[in-house]
């Protein structure tokens, strides 16, 4: 029981030093532990299949293209745009009220309070696919068109054009 | 594996929407204050994985595995929309030599 408390702790923790770190190669590694912190969460909630997912997908997968883009372009911290500090106050205020709207919320639906159970075997990969495979089967081939389509599109738009002239 | 389910019986749903409202608010903070394209998109994944931990949550809650479907599926589409999105950045950045989101403003009416 308290290691979720801990491990939220750090979650937390690590996703401010994500949005507050000024040096974007920070930044992306701050969210690859948060994304482990995340992992560690799925496996204390015994979805072994998620946890699997979200450890290749994406702290494998999408944040090394995040690196590898920052990489890409040459950032750092002395080509980090930042904005003024009334902007940023105004942002955390924002941000504070919709939080504040939520644990309102959160307070009138009033929750019966149940405690979140590990189930033993839901989140395993044999029940996971026969769900997958029989009620989510066309959202699942669906899917398959849509990542189709993104690898497309995205090979199109970072493609160089030769014949774009500036001016 | 044992201990770990001992360890796990006794969080409150509460607990679980506080927290992932939380780190959904943090995601939203990052969008508010940066002006890199990059990090925006980082916080925008860091708001996608809030959600997707409130779902795993809620389906271990009620005992129903559509719930981590859904993961799934939203990490599928995570992973389109990255690519298509780091697709356009670099396109932006070849054109205007800078990640600064205010290079975008002439889309503005």
């Amino acid at each position: 029981m308290t290691i979720f408390y801990f491990v939220a702790f750090l979650s937390i923790f690590f996703a401010l030093m994500t949005i507050f770190t000024k040096n974007p190669v920070h930044s992306v590694l701050y969210l690859v532990i948060t994304f482990f912190t995340f992992t560690v969460h799925y496996i204390l909630l015994n979805a072994q299949f998620l946890a699997v997912v979200n450890f290749i997908v994406y702290m494998g997968a999408i944040m090394v293209l995040f690196l590898f883009v920052l990489m890409l372009l040459n950032l750092n911290k002395d080509t980090e745009p930042m904005k003024s500090n009334l902007v940023k106050f105004m942002g955390a205020i924002a941000g504070m009220c919709l939080l504040a709207t939520f644990l309102g919320a959160f307070k009138v639906i009033e929750t019966d309070n149940g405690m979140v159970q590990a189930h033993e075997n839901i989140g395993l990969v044999k029940n996971l696919g026969k769900v997958l495979f029989s009620d989510f089967l066309l959202p699942f081939e669906i899917s398959s068109i849509l990542l189709l389509t993104a690898m497309v599109g995205a090979v199109l738009l970072a493609k160089k054009e030769p014949r774009v002239k500036h001016g | 594996m044992d201990s770990l389910f001992q360890n796990m019986q006794g969080i409150p749903m509460n607990h679980y929407l506080i927290f992932c409202s939380i780190i959904f608010v943090i995601g939203v903070i990052g969008v508010l204050i940066r002006r890199n394209v990059i990090i925006i998109m980082m916080s925008i994944e860091l708001m996608l994985n809030s959600v997707n931990l409130l779902l795993a949550a809620f389906s271990a809650y009620s005992g129903d595995p559509s719930g981590q479907v859904f993961v799934f599926f939203i990490m599928a589409l995570a992973a389109a929309e990255v690519a298509v999105g780091l697709a356009i950045i670099i396109m932006v950045y070849r054109n205007t030599k800078s990640v600064d989101i205010e290079s975008l403003s002439k889309l503005r009416w």
